[in-house]
Protein backbone atom coordinates (compact mmCIF):
# COMPACT_ATOMS: atom_id res chain seq x y z
CA UNK A 1 0.00 0.00 0.00
CA UNK A 2 2.58 2.44 0.92
CA UNK A 3 4.87 2.52 -2.73
CA UNK A 4 2.03 2.95 -4.61
CA UNK A 5 1.15 6.17 -2.72
CA UNK A 6 4.91 7.13 -3.22
CA UNK A 7 5.04 6.73 -6.74
CA UNK A 8 1.61 8.52 -7.15
CA UNK A 9 3.06 10.96 -4.94
CA UNK A 10 5.97 11.42 -7.23
CA UNK A 11 3.68 11.88 -10.72
CA UNK A 12 1.54 14.54 -8.58
CA UNK A 13 5.06 16.75 -7.60
CA UNK A 14 6.50 16.46 -11.02
CA UNK A 15 4.08 17.52 -12.65
CA UNK A 16 2.32 20.22 -9.90
CA UNK A 17 6.11 21.30 -10.19
CA UNK A 18 6.13 21.29 -14.11
CA UNK A 19 3.48 23.75 -14.42
CA UNK A 20 4.85 25.84 -11.62
CA UNK A 21 8.11 26.40 -13.63
CA UNK A 22 7.59 25.92 -16.92
CA UNK A 23 5.60 29.86 -17.65
CA UNK A 24 8.76 31.26 -16.55
CA UNK A 25 11.01 29.29 -18.58
CA UNK A 26 8.99 29.91 -22.00
CA UNK A 27 5.92 33.02 -21.19
CA UNK A 28 3.21 31.15 -22.98
CA UNK A 29 1.12 30.94 -19.82
CA UNK A 30 -1.67 30.45 -21.93
CA UNK A 31 -0.39 27.01 -23.87
CA UNK A 32 0.50 25.84 -20.14
CA UNK A 33 -2.95 26.91 -18.75
CA UNK A 34 -4.87 25.32 -21.95
CA UNK A 35 -2.37 21.88 -21.07
CA UNK A 36 -3.45 22.16 -17.18
CA UNK A 37 -7.32 22.25 -18.32
CA UNK A 38 -7.19 19.51 -20.57
CA UNK A 39 -5.14 17.58 -17.80
CA UNK A 40 -7.68 18.07 -15.35
CA UNK A 41 -10.49 17.14 -17.54
CA UNK A 42 -8.91 14.30 -19.00
CA UNK A 43 -8.54 13.13 -15.06
CA UNK A 44 -12.21 13.52 -14.59
CA UNK A 45 -12.99 11.54 -17.93
CA UNK A 46 -10.93 8.62 -16.04
CA UNK A 47 -12.42 8.94 -12.81
CA UNK A 48 -15.57 7.90 -14.56
CA UNK A 49 -14.46 5.86 -17.59
CA UNK A 50 -11.54 4.81 -15.82
CA UNK A 51 -12.90 3.34 -12.55
CA UNK A 52 -16.64 3.25 -13.45
CA UNK A 53 -16.86 2.48 -17.40
CA UNK A 54 -19.37 5.24 -18.25
CA UNK A 55 -17.67 7.01 -21.06
CA UNK A 56 -19.02 10.70 -21.05
CA UNK A 57 -19.32 11.63 -24.26
CA UNK A 58 -21.10 15.04 -22.96
CA UNK A 59 -18.59 15.76 -20.82
CA UNK A 60 -18.14 19.20 -21.72
CA UNK A 61 -21.88 19.88 -20.61
CA UNK A 62 -20.56 20.50 -17.48
CA UNK A 63 -17.26 22.11 -18.30
CA UNK A 64 -19.26 24.36 -19.91
CA UNK A 65 -22.30 25.00 -17.34
CA UNK A 66 -19.34 25.51 -14.64
CA UNK A 67 -17.22 28.24 -17.09
CA UNK A 68 -21.20 30.14 -17.39
CA UNK A 69 -22.07 29.63 -13.47
CA UNK A 70 -18.92 30.95 -12.72
CA UNK A 71 -19.28 34.39 -15.07
CA UNK A 72 -22.88 34.57 -14.33
CA UNK A 73 -22.21 34.91 -10.65
CA UNK A 74 -19.10 37.02 -11.39
CA UNK A 75 -21.23 39.21 -13.81
CA UNK A 76 -24.56 39.53 -12.05
CA UNK A 77 -23.94 39.04 -8.18
CA UNK A 78 -20.73 40.39 -8.50
CA UNK A 79 -19.02 37.52 -6.39
CA UNK A 80 -15.23 37.58 -6.33
CA UNK A 81 -14.19 35.22 -9.37
CA UNK A 82 -12.68 32.31 -6.98
CA UNK A 83 -16.18 32.25 -5.18
CA UNK A 84 -17.79 32.41 -8.81
CA UNK A 85 -15.57 29.04 -9.79
CA UNK A 86 -16.39 27.09 -6.40
CA UNK A 87 -20.48 28.31 -7.40
CA UNK A 88 -19.65 26.96 -10.77
CA UNK A 89 -18.30 24.00 -9.82
CA UNK A 90 -21.37 23.28 -7.35
CA UNK A 91 -23.65 24.39 -10.52
CA UNK A 92 -22.16 21.68 -12.38
CA UNK A 93 -22.90 19.37 -9.58
CA UNK A 94 -26.56 20.12 -9.60
CA UNK A 95 -27.08 19.27 -13.31
CA UNK A 96 -25.25 16.00 -12.13
CA UNK A 97 -27.87 15.40 -10.17
CA UNK A 98 -30.23 16.06 -12.21
CA UNK A 99 -29.04 13.91 -15.01
CA UNK A 100 -28.54 10.73 -12.52
CA UNK A 101 -31.00 8.92 -13.80
CA UNK A 102 -28.65 8.61 -17.10
CA UNK A 103 -26.49 6.42 -15.02
CA UNK A 104 -29.69 3.56 -15.41
CA UNK A 105 -28.45 3.76 -18.98
CA UNK A 106 -24.98 1.63 -20.32
CA UNK A 107 -22.74 0.96 -22.62
CA UNK A 108 -23.02 3.36 -25.82
CA UNK A 109 -26.53 4.14 -24.72
CA UNK A 110 -25.16 6.31 -21.82
CA UNK A 111 -22.49 7.90 -24.37
CA UNK A 112 -24.87 9.24 -26.75
CA UNK A 113 -27.48 10.04 -23.56
CA UNK A 114 -24.93 12.00 -21.68
CA UNK A 115 -24.18 13.61 -25.40
CA UNK A 116 -27.75 14.53 -25.98
CA UNK A 117 -27.48 16.49 -22.69
CA UNK A 118 -24.89 18.50 -23.22
CA UNK A 119 -26.02 19.53 -26.42
CA UNK A 120 -29.38 20.62 -24.47
CA UNK A 121 -27.71 22.51 -22.20
CA UNK A 122 -25.82 24.50 -24.99
CA UNK A 123 -28.87 24.91 -27.11
CA UNK A 124 -30.62 26.42 -23.32
CA UNK A 125 -27.59 28.51 -22.80
CA UNK A 126 -26.65 29.81 -26.16
CA UNK A 127 -30.79 30.62 -26.78
CA UNK A 128 -31.17 34.13 -28.01
CA UNK A 129 -34.36 34.33 -25.93
CA UNK A 130 -32.44 33.73 -22.85
CA UNK A 131 -30.30 36.88 -23.72
CA UNK A 132 -31.23 38.86 -20.47
CA UNK A 133 -29.33 36.36 -18.47
CA UNK A 134 -26.88 34.50 -20.65
CA UNK A 135 -26.02 36.71 -23.05
CA UNK A 136 -27.46 33.80 -25.61
CA UNK A 137 -25.18 32.97 -28.69
CA UNK A 138 -22.73 36.59 -28.14
CA UNK A 139 -20.86 34.96 -25.29
CA UNK A 140 -19.42 36.44 -21.75
CA UNK A 141 -16.86 39.27 -21.30
CA UNK A 142 -15.03 39.03 -17.34
CA UNK A 143 -12.84 41.44 -18.54
CA UNK A 144 -13.19 43.83 -15.54
CA UNK A 145 -11.67 40.75 -13.31
CA UNK A 146 -9.05 39.78 -15.74
CA UNK A 147 -6.02 38.46 -13.38
CA UNK A 148 -3.69 35.93 -15.84
CA UNK A 149 -1.81 35.45 -13.12
CA UNK A 150 -4.13 34.84 -9.96
CA UNK A 151 -6.28 32.75 -12.28
CA UNK A 152 -3.26 30.66 -13.52
CA UNK A 153 -2.53 29.70 -9.86
CA UNK A 154 -5.77 28.75 -9.00
CA UNK A 155 -6.17 26.15 -11.35
CA UNK A 156 -2.60 24.74 -10.06
CA UNK A 157 -4.45 24.57 -7.57
CA UNK A 158 -7.70 22.71 -9.21
CA UNK A 159 -5.24 20.58 -10.49
CA UNK A 160 -3.69 19.86 -7.38
CA UNK A 161 -6.90 19.09 -5.40
CA UNK A 162 -7.73 16.76 -8.70
CA UNK A 163 -4.50 14.71 -9.00
CA UNK A 164 -4.83 14.34 -5.46
CA UNK A 165 -8.06 12.91 -6.08
CA UNK A 166 -7.26 10.73 -8.46
CA UNK A 167 -4.17 9.50 -6.30
CA UNK A 168 -6.30 8.60 -3.77
CA UNK A 169 -9.19 6.82 -5.87
CA UNK A 170 -6.49 5.04 -7.20
CA UNK A 171 -5.05 4.07 -4.10
CA UNK A 172 -8.11 3.20 -2.01
CA UNK A 173 -11.03 0.68 -1.23
CA UNK A 174 -13.62 3.52 -3.08
CA UNK A 175 -11.34 3.05 -6.32
CA UNK A 176 -11.79 -0.84 -5.63
CA UNK A 177 -15.22 -0.92 -5.16
CA UNK A 178 -15.63 1.53 -8.71
CA UNK A 179 -13.15 -1.32 -10.24
CA UNK A 180 -15.58 -3.99 -8.88
CA UNK A 181 -18.77 -2.29 -10.34
CA UNK A 182 -17.34 -1.39 -13.54
CA UNK A 183 -16.16 -5.11 -14.22
CA UNK A 184 -19.83 -6.77 -12.70
CA UNK A 185 -22.56 -4.97 -10.93
CA UNK A 186 -24.32 -7.72 -9.85
CA UNK A 187 -21.29 -9.19 -7.89
CA UNK A 188 -19.75 -6.29 -6.52
CA UNK A 189 -23.48 -5.60 -5.24
CA UNK A 190 -23.73 -9.36 -3.67
CA UNK A 191 -19.94 -8.64 -2.12
CA UNK A 192 -21.45 -6.06 0.09
CA UNK A 193 -20.46 -2.71 -2.52
CA UNK A 194 -22.87 -0.43 -2.35
CA UNK A 195 -23.54 -0.05 -6.07
CA UNK A 196 -25.82 3.29 -7.04
CA UNK A 197 -24.22 5.15 -4.38
CA UNK A 198 -20.94 4.54 -4.97
CA UNK A 199 -21.16 5.36 -9.30
CA UNK A 200 -23.28 8.63 -8.32
CA UNK A 201 -20.32 9.92 -5.94
CA UNK A 202 -18.04 8.93 -9.25
CA UNK A 203 -19.92 11.23 -11.20
CA UNK A 204 -20.66 13.81 -9.26
CA UNK A 205 -17.07 13.96 -8.01
CA UNK A 206 -16.50 14.23 -11.92
CA UNK A 207 -18.81 16.78 -12.53
CA UNK A 208 -17.70 19.02 -10.32
CA UNK A 209 -13.76 18.48 -11.24
CA UNK A 210 -15.51 19.84 -14.96
CA UNK A 211 -17.34 22.52 -13.08
CA UNK A 212 -14.16 23.88 -11.14
CA UNK A 213 -12.04 23.93 -14.27
CA UNK A 214 -14.76 25.30 -16.47
CA UNK A 215 -15.18 28.15 -13.99
CA UNK A 216 -11.42 28.74 -13.76
CA UNK A 217 -11.38 28.40 -17.83
CA UNK A 218 -13.83 31.11 -17.96
CA UNK A 219 -11.75 33.60 -15.87
CA UNK A 220 -8.42 32.87 -17.04
CA UNK A 221 -9.70 33.65 -20.68
CA UNK A 222 -12.15 36.32 -19.85
CA UNK A 223 -14.71 36.92 -23.25
CA UNK A 224 -15.69 33.52 -24.27
CA UNK A 225 -19.30 32.18 -26.83
CA UNK A 226 -21.15 29.30 -25.67
CA UNK A 227 -19.52 27.66 -28.77
CA UNK A 228 -16.04 28.23 -26.95
CA UNK A 229 -17.47 26.39 -23.71
CA UNK A 230 -19.69 24.01 -25.25
CA UNK A 231 -16.99 22.27 -28.11
CA UNK A 232 -17.80 18.68 -28.18
CA UNK A 233 -14.08 18.67 -29.23
CA UNK A 234 -13.54 19.09 -25.81
CA UNK A 235 -14.83 16.30 -24.49
CA UNK A 236 -13.72 14.21 -27.01
CA UNK A 237 -10.00 15.49 -26.28
CA UNK A 238 -10.28 14.64 -22.97
CA UNK A 239 -11.65 11.13 -23.85
CA UNK A 240 -8.65 10.58 -26.07
CA UNK A 241 -6.11 11.28 -24.20
CA UNK A 242 -7.04 9.40 -21.37
CA UNK A 243 -7.05 6.46 -23.48
CA UNK A 244 -3.96 7.25 -25.05
CA UNK A 245 -2.33 6.95 -21.83
CA UNK A 246 -4.16 4.16 -20.15
CA UNK A 247 -6.97 4.89 -17.94
CA UNK A 248 -7.62 3.75 -14.04
CA UNK A 249 -4.01 4.67 -13.81
CA UNK A 250 -2.66 8.07 -12.32
CA UNK A 251 0.14 8.20 -14.75
CA UNK A 252 -2.25 7.69 -17.94
CA UNK A 253 -4.01 10.91 -18.81
CA UNK A 254 -1.01 12.62 -17.76
CA UNK A 255 1.34 10.81 -20.41
CA UNK A 256 -1.68 10.61 -23.29
CA UNK A 257 -2.04 14.88 -22.72
CA UNK A 258 1.65 15.97 -23.02
CA UNK A 259 2.27 13.77 -26.12
CA UNK A 260 -0.86 14.40 -28.07
CA UNK A 261 -1.37 18.10 -26.70
CA UNK A 262 2.15 18.48 -27.52
CA UNK A 263 1.89 17.08 -30.47
CA UNK A 264 -1.32 19.11 -31.48
CA UNK A 265 0.87 22.38 -30.16
CA UNK A 266 3.50 21.34 -32.67
CA UNK A 267 1.57 21.49 -35.66
CA UNK A 268 -2.10 21.43 -35.13
CA UNK A 269 -2.38 24.86 -35.34
CA UNK A 270 -1.04 25.73 -38.23
CA UNK A 271 -1.69 22.71 -39.92
CA UNK A 272 -4.90 21.56 -38.66
CA UNK A 273 -6.12 19.01 -41.40
CA UNK A 274 -2.81 17.29 -41.14
CA UNK A 275 -2.75 16.79 -37.45
CA UNK A 276 -6.68 16.08 -37.76
CA UNK A 277 -5.14 13.04 -39.79
CA UNK A 278 -2.18 12.34 -38.41
CA UNK A 279 -3.95 12.54 -35.03
CA UNK A 280 -7.15 10.23 -36.61
CA UNK A 281 -4.76 7.64 -37.42
CA UNK A 282 -2.45 7.63 -34.41
CA UNK A 283 -6.32 7.22 -32.67
CA UNK A 284 -6.88 3.88 -35.21
CA UNK A 285 -3.01 2.80 -34.56
CA UNK A 286 -3.85 2.99 -30.47
CA UNK A 287 -7.09 1.02 -30.50
CA UNK A 288 -5.57 -1.85 -32.90
CA UNK A 289 -2.22 -2.36 -31.05
CA UNK A 290 -2.39 -0.69 -27.54
CA UNK A 291 -6.29 -0.78 -26.84
CA UNK A 292 -4.86 -0.55 -22.93
CA UNK A 293 -2.84 2.88 -23.82
CA UNK A 294 0.77 3.67 -23.51
CA UNK A 295 1.13 2.41 -19.93
CA UNK A 296 -0.02 -0.97 -20.76
CA UNK A 297 3.39 -1.85 -22.17
CA UNK A 298 4.69 -1.32 -18.96
CA UNK A 299 2.33 -2.83 -17.43
CA UNK A 300 2.50 -5.63 -19.76
CA UNK A 301 6.23 -6.43 -18.05
CA UNK A 302 4.82 -6.80 -14.61
CA UNK A 303 5.46 -3.36 -13.40
CA UNK A 304 3.40 -1.17 -11.45
CA UNK A 305 1.91 2.10 -12.71
CA UNK A 306 0.48 4.95 -10.44
CA UNK B 1 -49.71 26.31 -43.23
CA UNK B 2 -50.42 23.07 -41.00
CA UNK B 3 -51.05 21.15 -43.79
CA UNK B 4 -47.92 21.97 -45.41
CA UNK B 5 -46.33 21.69 -42.49
CA UNK B 6 -47.35 18.02 -42.08
CA UNK B 7 -46.31 17.12 -45.64
CA UNK B 8 -43.27 18.19 -45.53
CA UNK B 9 -42.61 16.97 -42.64
CA UNK B 10 -43.30 13.34 -43.94
CA UNK B 11 -41.34 13.93 -46.44
CA UNK B 12 -38.30 15.45 -44.55
CA UNK B 13 -38.92 12.51 -42.07
CA UNK B 14 -38.31 9.88 -44.91
CA UNK B 15 -35.14 11.14 -45.69
CA UNK B 16 -34.62 10.67 -42.32
CA UNK B 17 -35.16 7.57 -42.19
CA UNK B 18 -32.86 6.34 -44.75
CA UNK B 19 -30.27 8.92 -43.11
CA UNK B 20 -30.54 6.34 -39.61
CA UNK B 21 -31.22 3.17 -41.64
CA UNK B 22 -27.59 2.34 -42.08
CA UNK B 23 -26.52 3.17 -38.57
CA UNK B 24 -29.60 1.05 -37.25
CA UNK B 25 -28.47 -1.82 -39.53
CA UNK B 26 -24.89 -1.89 -38.33
CA UNK B 27 -25.99 -1.21 -34.24
CA UNK B 28 -28.02 -3.93 -34.81
CA UNK B 29 -25.64 -6.38 -36.40
CA UNK B 30 -21.99 -5.93 -34.55
CA UNK B 31 -23.12 -3.63 -31.31
CA UNK B 32 -20.63 -0.79 -32.96
CA UNK B 33 -21.54 2.82 -32.89
CA UNK B 34 -20.53 4.06 -36.59
CA UNK B 35 -19.33 7.84 -35.52
CA UNK B 36 -18.55 7.81 -38.85
CA UNK B 37 -21.75 7.67 -40.16
CA UNK B 38 -22.01 11.16 -40.74
CA UNK B 39 -18.77 11.45 -42.60
CA UNK B 40 -19.34 8.36 -44.66
CA UNK B 41 -22.70 10.39 -46.01
CA UNK B 42 -20.57 13.52 -46.13
CA UNK B 43 -18.53 11.40 -48.82
CA UNK B 44 -21.68 9.91 -50.43
CA UNK B 45 -22.96 14.06 -51.01
CA UNK B 46 -19.32 14.82 -52.57
CA UNK B 47 -19.57 12.18 -54.96
CA UNK B 48 -23.24 13.37 -55.96
CA UNK B 49 -21.80 16.62 -56.41
CA UNK B 50 -18.86 15.91 -58.12
CA UNK B 51 -20.68 13.86 -60.55
CA UNK B 52 -23.67 16.05 -61.42
CA UNK B 53 -20.88 19.27 -62.18
CA UNK B 54 -18.10 17.54 -63.50
CA UNK B 55 -19.96 14.73 -65.72
CA UNK B 56 -23.79 15.78 -65.14
CA UNK B 57 -24.96 12.49 -63.76
CA UNK B 58 -28.23 13.01 -61.54
CA UNK B 59 -27.92 12.33 -58.44
CA UNK B 60 -30.70 9.98 -58.43
CA UNK B 61 -27.81 8.06 -60.42
CA UNK B 62 -25.61 8.64 -58.20
CA UNK B 63 -27.19 6.79 -55.38
CA UNK B 64 -26.81 3.41 -56.60
CA UNK B 65 -23.36 4.47 -57.95
CA UNK B 66 -22.37 5.44 -54.30
CA UNK B 67 -24.10 2.43 -52.81
CA UNK B 68 -22.29 0.10 -54.93
CA UNK B 69 -18.83 1.60 -54.32
CA UNK B 70 -20.09 2.12 -50.13
CA UNK B 71 -20.58 -2.17 -49.84
CA UNK B 72 -16.99 -2.71 -51.18
CA UNK B 73 -15.66 0.05 -48.53
CA UNK B 74 -17.79 -1.00 -45.92
CA UNK B 75 -16.58 -4.58 -46.75
CA UNK B 76 -12.72 -3.75 -46.58
CA UNK B 77 -13.09 -1.27 -43.53
CA UNK B 78 -14.54 -4.47 -41.72
CA UNK B 79 -12.17 -7.41 -42.68
CA UNK B 80 -8.88 -4.92 -42.21
CA UNK B 81 -10.19 -3.73 -38.52
CA UNK B 82 -13.42 -5.35 -37.14
CA UNK B 83 -11.88 -8.80 -36.19
CA UNK B 84 -9.20 -7.64 -34.50
CA UNK B 85 -11.40 -4.85 -32.72
CA UNK B 86 -13.34 -7.94 -31.52
CA UNK B 87 -10.79 -9.64 -30.17
CA UNK B 88 -10.42 -6.21 -27.47
CA UNK B 89 -11.91 -6.07 -23.54
CA UNK B 90 -14.24 -3.71 -24.15
CA UNK B 91 -15.32 -3.86 -28.31
CA UNK B 92 -18.03 -1.76 -27.61
CA UNK B 93 -16.29 1.65 -26.31
CA UNK B 94 -13.23 0.43 -28.13
CA UNK B 95 -15.53 0.94 -31.13
CA UNK B 96 -16.57 4.52 -30.24
CA UNK B 97 -13.00 5.71 -30.35
CA UNK B 98 -12.26 3.71 -33.12
CA UNK B 99 -14.89 4.99 -35.37
CA UNK B 100 -13.85 8.52 -33.68
CA UNK B 101 -10.63 8.17 -35.77
CA UNK B 102 -11.87 6.81 -39.03
CA UNK B 103 -14.16 9.96 -39.11
CA UNK B 104 -11.04 12.04 -38.36
CA UNK B 105 -9.21 11.05 -41.19
CA UNK B 106 -11.99 10.96 -43.55
CA UNK B 107 -13.01 14.86 -42.40
CA UNK B 108 -9.06 15.67 -42.58
CA UNK B 109 -8.63 14.20 -46.00
CA UNK B 110 -11.68 15.58 -47.30
CA UNK B 111 -10.66 19.22 -46.35
CA UNK B 112 -7.24 18.65 -48.37
CA UNK B 113 -9.11 17.39 -51.31
CA UNK B 114 -11.94 19.13 -51.64
CA UNK B 115 -10.97 22.21 -49.26
CA UNK B 116 -13.46 23.63 -47.10
CA UNK B 117 -15.28 25.99 -49.08
CA UNK B 118 -19.79 24.98 -48.80
CA UNK B 119 -21.06 23.04 -52.36
CA UNK B 120 -24.04 22.81 -53.10
CA UNK B 121 -26.31 21.16 -55.98
CA UNK B 122 -28.49 22.93 -57.96
CA UNK B 123 -32.04 22.45 -56.98
CA UNK B 124 -33.29 21.60 -60.43
CA UNK B 125 -30.75 18.87 -60.62
CA UNK B 126 -33.41 16.55 -59.51
CA UNK B 127 -36.63 18.33 -61.83
CA UNK B 128 -37.80 21.53 -61.72
CA UNK B 129 -41.62 20.70 -61.61
CA UNK B 130 -43.70 21.14 -58.63
CA UNK B 131 -46.00 18.98 -56.93
CA UNK B 132 -49.31 19.79 -55.94
CA UNK B 133 -50.24 17.54 -52.64
CA UNK B 134 -53.37 18.39 -50.70
CA UNK B 135 -53.40 21.51 -52.30
CA UNK B 136 -50.12 22.70 -51.67
CA UNK B 137 -46.87 22.34 -53.82
CA UNK B 138 -43.48 20.77 -53.41
CA UNK B 139 -40.38 21.49 -55.29
CA UNK B 140 -39.63 18.40 -57.07
CA UNK B 141 -36.43 17.63 -56.20
CA UNK B 142 -37.79 16.81 -52.58
CA UNK B 143 -40.77 14.66 -53.24
CA UNK B 144 -37.86 12.41 -55.74
CA UNK B 145 -35.94 12.43 -53.17
CA UNK B 146 -38.80 10.73 -50.31
CA UNK B 147 -39.72 8.74 -53.33
CA UNK B 148 -35.98 7.44 -53.77
CA UNK B 149 -35.94 7.32 -49.83
CA UNK B 150 -39.13 4.90 -49.53
CA UNK B 151 -37.26 2.32 -52.20
CA UNK B 152 -34.00 2.17 -50.70
CA UNK B 153 -36.29 1.36 -47.39
CA UNK B 154 -38.43 -1.40 -49.24
CA UNK B 155 -35.46 -2.47 -50.72
CA UNK B 156 -33.91 -2.83 -47.45
CA UNK B 157 -36.83 -4.64 -45.88
CA UNK B 158 -36.57 -7.23 -48.77
CA UNK B 159 -33.51 -7.58 -48.72
CA UNK B 160 -33.92 -8.70 -44.10
CA UNK B 161 -36.76 -10.45 -44.80
CA UNK B 162 -36.87 -11.98 -48.37
CA UNK B 163 -33.41 -13.02 -48.69
CA UNK B 164 -31.00 -16.32 -46.77
CA UNK B 165 -28.29 -13.53 -46.53
CA UNK B 166 -31.06 -11.56 -44.66
CA UNK B 167 -32.11 -14.10 -42.77
CA UNK B 168 -28.59 -15.01 -41.64
CA UNK B 169 -28.49 -10.79 -40.82
CA UNK B 170 -31.61 -11.12 -38.41
CA UNK B 171 -30.21 -14.44 -36.48
CA UNK B 172 -26.75 -12.41 -36.08
CA UNK B 173 -28.67 -9.86 -34.74
CA UNK B 174 -30.87 -11.91 -32.60
CA UNK B 175 -27.64 -13.42 -30.91
CA UNK B 176 -24.06 -13.67 -32.43
CA UNK B 177 -23.25 -17.07 -30.38
CA UNK B 178 -26.13 -18.69 -31.16
CA UNK B 179 -25.93 -18.11 -35.00
CA UNK B 180 -22.25 -18.82 -34.93
CA UNK B 181 -23.46 -22.02 -33.97
CA UNK B 182 -25.75 -22.78 -35.82
CA UNK B 183 -23.62 -22.73 -38.97
CA UNK B 184 -23.71 -19.06 -40.21
CA UNK B 185 -20.31 -17.40 -40.92
CA UNK B 186 -20.81 -14.57 -38.70
CA UNK B 187 -17.95 -12.34 -40.19
CA UNK B 188 -19.53 -12.72 -43.49
CA UNK B 189 -23.17 -11.43 -42.76
CA UNK B 190 -21.72 -8.61 -41.00
CA UNK B 191 -19.15 -7.36 -43.25
CA UNK B 192 -22.01 -7.83 -45.81
CA UNK B 193 -24.16 -5.78 -42.67
CA UNK B 194 -21.25 -2.82 -42.82
CA UNK B 195 -21.17 -2.73 -46.48
CA UNK B 196 -24.41 -2.01 -46.51
CA UNK B 197 -25.32 0.36 -43.52
CA UNK B 198 -22.30 2.96 -44.95
CA UNK B 199 -24.23 2.23 -48.54
CA UNK B 200 -27.13 3.50 -47.36
CA UNK B 201 -25.31 6.13 -45.82
CA UNK B 202 -24.17 7.47 -48.99
CA UNK B 203 -27.35 7.05 -50.86
CA UNK B 204 -28.58 9.65 -48.23
CA UNK B 205 -25.80 11.83 -48.76
CA UNK B 206 -26.57 11.92 -52.61
CA UNK B 207 -30.03 13.06 -51.46
CA UNK B 208 -28.54 15.49 -48.77
CA UNK B 209 -28.12 18.47 -50.67
CA UNK B 210 -31.61 18.80 -51.10
CA UNK B 211 -32.73 18.45 -47.36
CA UNK B 212 -29.81 19.82 -45.44
CA UNK B 213 -28.12 22.62 -47.61
CA UNK B 214 -24.72 23.63 -48.45
CA UNK B 215 -22.21 20.42 -48.37
CA UNK B 216 -19.32 20.57 -46.24
CA UNK B 217 -16.39 18.49 -45.35
CA UNK B 218 -16.85 19.27 -41.99
CA UNK B 219 -21.14 18.86 -41.31
CA UNK B 220 -20.39 14.90 -40.60
CA UNK B 221 -20.46 15.23 -36.86
CA UNK B 222 -23.91 17.01 -36.59
CA UNK B 223 -25.23 14.37 -39.00
CA UNK B 224 -24.58 11.44 -37.09
CA UNK B 225 -25.84 13.00 -33.87
CA UNK B 226 -29.28 13.39 -35.41
CA UNK B 227 -29.28 9.84 -37.39
CA UNK B 228 -28.66 9.09 -33.66
CA UNK B 229 -31.81 10.85 -31.91
CA UNK B 230 -33.42 9.17 -34.84
CA UNK B 231 -32.66 5.72 -34.60
CA UNK B 232 -33.27 5.54 -30.45
CA UNK B 233 -36.25 7.37 -31.49
CA UNK B 234 -37.78 4.37 -33.65
CA UNK B 235 -35.71 1.54 -31.67
CA UNK B 236 -31.82 0.81 -31.60
CA UNK B 237 -30.84 -2.22 -33.54
CA UNK B 238 -34.33 -2.88 -35.69
CA UNK B 239 -33.80 -1.05 -38.84
CA UNK B 240 -37.66 -0.83 -39.93
CA UNK B 241 -37.84 0.84 -36.32
CA UNK B 242 -36.11 3.61 -37.89
CA UNK B 243 -38.70 4.71 -40.26
CA UNK B 244 -41.06 5.75 -37.03
CA UNK B 245 -38.28 7.39 -35.72
CA UNK B 246 -37.27 9.67 -39.24
CA UNK B 247 -41.11 10.04 -39.13
CA UNK B 248 -40.94 11.38 -35.87
CA UNK B 249 -38.10 13.44 -35.98
CA UNK B 250 -39.03 15.05 -39.24
CA UNK B 251 -42.54 16.43 -37.94
CA UNK B 252 -41.22 17.48 -34.95
CA UNK B 253 -38.63 19.38 -36.60
CA UNK B 254 -40.61 20.61 -39.68
CA UNK B 255 -43.52 21.82 -36.47
CA UNK B 256 -40.82 23.30 -34.46
CA UNK B 257 -39.50 25.18 -37.30
CA UNK B 258 -43.05 26.54 -38.69
CA UNK B 259 -44.09 27.77 -35.15
CA UNK B 260 -41.54 28.38 -33.11
CA UNK B 261 -38.00 28.38 -34.84
CA UNK B 262 -35.12 29.71 -32.13
CA UNK B 263 -36.22 26.54 -30.24
CA UNK B 264 -35.35 24.18 -32.89
CA UNK B 265 -32.43 22.92 -32.63
CA UNK B 266 -33.07 21.37 -28.86
CA UNK B 267 -35.55 18.73 -30.70
CA UNK B 268 -33.47 15.86 -31.56
CA UNK B 269 -31.66 16.05 -28.24
CA UNK B 270 -34.90 16.64 -26.41
CA UNK B 271 -36.49 13.60 -28.20
CA UNK B 272 -33.43 11.62 -27.50
CA UNK B 273 -32.86 12.24 -23.97
CA UNK B 274 -36.34 11.56 -23.31
CA UNK B 275 -36.54 8.56 -25.03
CA UNK B 276 -33.54 7.39 -23.66
CA UNK B 277 -34.79 7.75 -20.24
CA UNK B 278 -37.83 6.60 -20.26
CA UNK B 279 -38.31 4.21 -22.97
CA UNK B 280 -34.59 3.50 -23.18
CA UNK B 281 -35.63 0.60 -26.11
CA UNK B 282 -37.31 2.90 -28.32
CA UNK B 283 -40.97 3.68 -29.40
CA UNK B 284 -40.95 -0.58 -30.94
CA UNK B 285 -38.39 -1.99 -28.47
CA UNK B 286 -39.93 -4.63 -26.49
CA UNK B 287 -36.90 -5.54 -24.18
CA UNK B 288 -33.97 -3.36 -23.06
CA UNK B 289 -31.18 -4.92 -24.97
CA UNK B 290 -27.78 -3.94 -22.87
CA UNK B 291 -25.40 -2.28 -25.65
Amino acid sequence: MRKPLISGGIVFLIVLLFFAIMPSVYSNEDLFFQAMVYLALAQGVNILYGFTGYLPFGYVGFFGTGAYAASLCITLLHFPPVLGIIAGGLASVVLSILLSPLLRLSGAYFAIGSLAASQMVYYIVSNPSLQNITNGPYGINLESVYQPHTSYVTMIVILALVMGVVIYIRNSRFGLSLQAIREDPVSAGMAGVHVVRQRAIAWFLSALIAGLVGGAFAWHISVFYPTTVFDLNISIFAIVFTLFGGVTTVLGPVLGMFVLYGFYNLIGISEPQYFQLIYGILILLLVLFLPSGIVSIVKRRGHYVP
Amino acid sequence: MLVYTVISGILFGLFCSLMGIGLNLIFGVMRFVNLAHGDFLMLGAFGAYFAYTLYGISPAISVVINMIVMIVIGALIYYAFVPRLLRSRDPEMLSLIFFFGISQVIEALSVIFFTNNPRSIDWSALGTANYQLFGQSFQESWVVSALISVIAIVLVYFYLYHTKLGYATRAVMGSLDEAASSGINVHRVSAWAMGIGLALAAAAGALSPFFLGSITPNMGSDITTTSFSIIIIGSLGNPLGTVIGGLIYGLSSMFMQSYIPSWANLVPYLLLFLILLFKPSGLLGKVVRHA
